[in-house]
This record gives C-alpha cells, structure tokens and sequence, in this order.
C-alpha cells in the first residue's frame, strides 16, 4: 500500500530555558496509507495536537523525516511548503474562519491564496457550499453560524484546493453529539466519495470507532500503540488503550458478571465482520448435550465492520465443552476461558 | 473663569462676540484642519507599518526576532517619552530638510508625524495581537504567503481596532497642533493661546475652545460609528 504520509523518527523538543527543556515527540514513526481514515487518541499533553502539526510543518520537528505525497517537506523552500500546504487541508477545533468575511469568502479564501480566477473560483466556492450544505447560509458571517455550521465551513475551505489529505484536529470536541455525528458523517462522505485521506487527533473514543479504519495510541509524546481500530479495540494490550475503550464499552473480563457463581465454563468470544450475524454459538452448542447462558454481550460496528463481544457461561462436561471451544475456534472465532 | 465668561456670554451674547474678526477664526480653522488631514495620513502611513513590524518581530509571530523588536521598541519608546514642543524643536533641521522650512503649517507636519507615528504604531501593534492566532494558523495551513497574512488576515480582522486606533490617534493630533504655535504653526490651539489666554481675549477663547470641542466630538462620532458598522464579532 501506498503510504500518503509518512513520518520517520519524529522529535520535537522545545527549549524552555537555557537549560531546560520539554520534549513533545520523541522518536514518532507512523504511517497514512492513501485513502484510509487514521486517528490518533490521547490525553491532552500527549502530543497529539504537536504531532498533527508537524504534517504540515506548523510546528517544525526539531527531528525525523515528514513526507507527504512523497515530498520531503523540511527540505522544500518556503515557497514550494506554501504550495505543499495548498494540497493539505486542515480543520480545527475552535473553526478558525474569518470573522470579518462572509461563510461565502471563508471558503473562496484559500482559493484567492492559489490565485484562481475568479469565475472558477465562483463556480467551486458554490459547489463547495452544497457539499456541506451550506448554499443559505452563505452570505452569513460566522458568529451568526452555529457551531457544527461553522465546522461545515471550515471543510469547505479545507477542500477548496483538492487536497490529497485532510488534517482534523480535534475537530469535534467543541461540538455536542449529535453536532459531532454530522461532522463525522460528512467527514466520512468525503473519504468515500473524494478518496480524500484522513488524519486526525481526538481524545474521544467513539470518534476513532465511528470513522476511523486505525488508530494509534499516544501517551507522553509516544505511540505505544497502533493497529486496525478493531485489533485495538477488541485487544487493548496498554493501560491508557484500555481507559479509551472502556469509555466507550463495558469492561469485559471475569469482573464483568459481578457477584454471580459461575456454575460452568466462561468464556469470552469475539465475532467479527458477517459472521457477527449468523447462529453459530447455538449451532455449535447444539451439536452437544450442553446449554450455555450469556451473561454479557453487545453487538456493534466500528465504522462498517459488524463486531460481537459475548461472555458465555457453557454447562456440560469438561469434553463437551472443550469441544465447544475447540469447534467455535476453527469456524473462526476467537475464544477465550476465564 | 468659567463662570466669568458665562455671566458676560449670557448677559449679551451678541456684543460679547461682537469684536471677534472671523476672518481670523475661518484662516485659523483652515490651518488646523490642514495639520490634522496631512499629519494624521502620514502618520497612518508611517504608523500602520511600524507596527506591522514590530508586532511580526515580536515573540512567537511570524517574523520573531528578539534583537530587532527591542531595537525598534527602544526607538519607538524614546519618540513617545519626548514632549512634543521639544521634539518639534529638536527635530528641526530633518523638518527643513523634508518640507523645505521649519517653521508654519508645514513646518509642523514633520513634527506631528514624528510625536504622533510611534503612539499610532504601539496601538497598530496591540490591535494586531488581539486577532486569534488560531485564524493566522489557518490562513498559513492555507499556504498563504507572509504578506497575503498580514493584508488578509491581520489587517482585516484587526479593523475594527486599527480604527479606533485611529480615531485615538486624530484627537491627540488636535491636541498636538495647538502646541505648533511654538513655531508658527497656527491653527485654533495657537489662536486661543495667543489671543484668547496671553491677550485677554475671553471672547476668541470661547469661540476656538468650542469649535476644537467640536471637531473632536465629531472625530470620536465617526470612529465610533465605523467601528460599529464592521464589528462582525
């Protein structure tokens, strides 16, 4: 696969004093296939904000290799980084428009940097305008906007030179849910359809589980963990991976059930893709003389992949329900005892 | 004294005037408009670029240079603690070098630019450091150039200060050109000086006082009334 972005050994030190100083990155390593939605998820201070940054050097890295679309960009001269920069759109969590300028010239704004004509650049700034499904409002000001209005224009404007990658960040935490879910929509309508590659920062979870095809991990200027958001999700081998996905799902381990005497066999099972919606527990249990009871479950998707999580309480004799778990494995699943 | 020339004013108005030469009042009212029109658009000139440059050097804006901003910053601080009536003194040959004398109207011009450019470009710099830093990120996400930056975003955004900015620096002009009179500039100011306090001449106080109230209030109303019409906040 054909990486879009490609970072190498990234730092980032800030000197804070003659003598002191803070390190924001250090030895970062991440690659954006073309094409995919990639999240990036940590606390705040984990250097997410820094290293979205480094993409299109607004903080420069004091270390490593930025290429974007196959140019190194600490090489490029300051005129060729304004051109790279045209091809790289960014959104932000506070919106940054003008506020002096109408919703309409928000979005003509980077065409007028890329000196296009002005019937062209009337022509794109409409059709920008019904993308996000704004035409109405265009000739508003943005404190007249409400906050998801203000996030659509600053899409609009982020889309306006064609990039080839779009930079999010944290483009939804000043949003409420249901104002996050259009973003999140619109944003993946723009990946499908526009084949525009993603990269953002968040630190929600079900941001990363709603768009997101992988995600990494950060914690103090580090990825200590990256995969597909399933993998992760499903798998979450660090402590802070863990708090993530547990704000967004029930913990499921032995502790799960609570007080209950566990008479059988528990067992965790994992589903995934298609095969989330066929019968094949109560198929497999059928075959034997043994029962099962599920104690705790959820059925769900990350993004478009369809995913089950079932702790199952099989009764029968220790060969019936080895044969369970052995039976379960091969069609597929992943079965754990507890 | 205020309540002296009520009296007299009130008592009879008409020969309480009578004695003005109006002549003198319109030639002076024309002097100091002259002064203010031409100081106050160099000054805006001069002004809005010096303080361009000194917000771009200072601490994390796009042209941060500690050596320069305090080089300039020194430069500045030592125009504005000068009083006027001795900066107008001191800088007298440069005067005559620019404008041709140092003395008059025009030889008041330079002076008035000089005092007047320096507090215009501190108020130009403060302005520009209250627009978001978030936009200016935007904008150089964008890959817009330094200078698409400073006139696109800076100086549109900051507008609405830049004109009250503006606005401030015009009354403290007015006031400037009343101290001209030290070297002939004329004006109301130097009117009400000459005649109006060393003459006695109550009467030519009153006039000049007011119309200079005037033109000040009426200086403030514009500035207000712009400020208002592009405050898209």
């Amino acid at each position: 696969m054909f990486s879009l972005i490609d970072l190498i050994d990234i730092e980032k030190v800030y000197q804070t004093g003659k003598k002191s100083s803070f390190i924001a990155l250090r030895g970062i390593n991440l690659k954006v296939d073309k094409g995919e939605i990639f999240g990036v998820i940590g606390r705040s201070g984990a250097g997410k904000s820094t290293l979205l940054r480094s993409v299109n050097l607004l903080e420069r890295p004091t270390g490593g290799t930025v290429i974007v679309g196959g140019d190194k960009l600490m090489a490029l001269g300051e005129k060729q980084l304004q051109e790279k920069r045209k091809r790289i759109g960014m959104i932000f969590q506070h919106f940054n428009l003008l506020t002096t300028v109408t919703v309409r010239d928000n979005i003509a704004f980077p065409l007028r940097i890329a000196k296009i004509s002005t019937n062209q650049m009337k022509a794109r700034v409409d059709e920008l305008l019904e993308l996000v499904g704004l035409t109405e409002y265009q000739h508003h000001y943005p404190k007249q906007l409400s906050g998801g209005q203000k996030q659509r224009v600053g899409i609009a404007r982020a889309l306006a030179n064609d990039p080839e990658v779009l930079l999010c960040d944290e483009a939804t935490s000043a949003l409420d849910p249901q104002t996050t879910e259009g973003i999140l929509t619109l944003l993946r309508e723009i990946n499908r359809k526009m084949g525009i590659t993603i990269l953002l920062i968040t630190h929600e979870m079900g941001v990363i589980r709603s768009v997101c095809d992988r995600v990494a991990v950060m914690d103090h200027g580090q990825i200590v963990e990256s995969g597909t958001v399933l993998d992760v999700f499903l798998h979450p081998k660090n402590k802070i991976t863990r708090e993530f996905v547990s704000e967004v799902s029930d913990t499921f381990g032995s502790e799960a059930v609570g007080a209950y005497q566990v008479k059988g066999q528990m067992v965790r099972i994992h589903f995934r893709g298609d095969q989330t919606y066929e019968p094949v527990l109560y198929e497999t249990v059928r075959r034997t003389n043994a029962t099962f009871a599920i104690l705790q479950g959820t059925v769900s998707k990350m993004k478009d992949v369809p995913y089950g999580q079932l702790i199952v309480e099989l009764r029968g004799s220790d060969a019936e329900v080895n044969r369970i778990v052995e039976e379960l494995g091969e069609q597929g699943l992943e079965v754990s005892r507890l | 004294m205020i309540e002296k020339i009520m009296i007299i004013a009130w008592a009879n108005p008409f020969s309480f005037f009578a004695e003005i030469r109006w002549e003198d009042i319109f030639k002076a009212s024309n002097e100091t408009m002259y002064m203010l029109v031409f100081s106050l658009l160099f000054t805006i000139l001069l002004g809005l670029l010096l303080g361009i440059v000194l917000f771009l050097f200072s601490e994390g804006q796009l042209l941060q240079n500690r050596v320069l901003y305090s080089i300039l910053s020194v430069i500045v601080n030592v125009l504005r603690s000068v009083p006027f009536v001795i900066l107008m003194i001191l800088i007298m040959p440069v005067t005559k070098m620019l404008v041709g004398t140092s003395i008059g109207v025009k030889g008041a011009i330079p002076p008035l630019v000089v005092a007047a450019a320096p507090f215009f470009a501190r108020l130009v710099e403060s302005s520009l450091r209250e627009v978001d830093r978030g936009v200016i990120e935007a904008a150089t996400a964008m890959g817009a150039s330094r200078g698409m930056i400073v006139l696109h975003v800076l100086l549109r955004e900051a507008r609405t200060g830049l004109i009250a900015a503006i606005t401030i620096t015009a009354v403290t002009l007015v006031s400037y050109t009343a101290m001209s009179g030290v070297i002939g500039g004329g004006g109301l100011g130097d009117l009400a000086l000459r005649f109006g306090y060393q003459r006695f001449r109550l009467d030519v106080m009153v006039v000049t006082v007011a119309l200079l109230l005037i033109l000040v209030q009426l200086l403030q109303m514009v500035g207000d009334m712009l400020v208002r019409t592009f405050s898209r906040r």
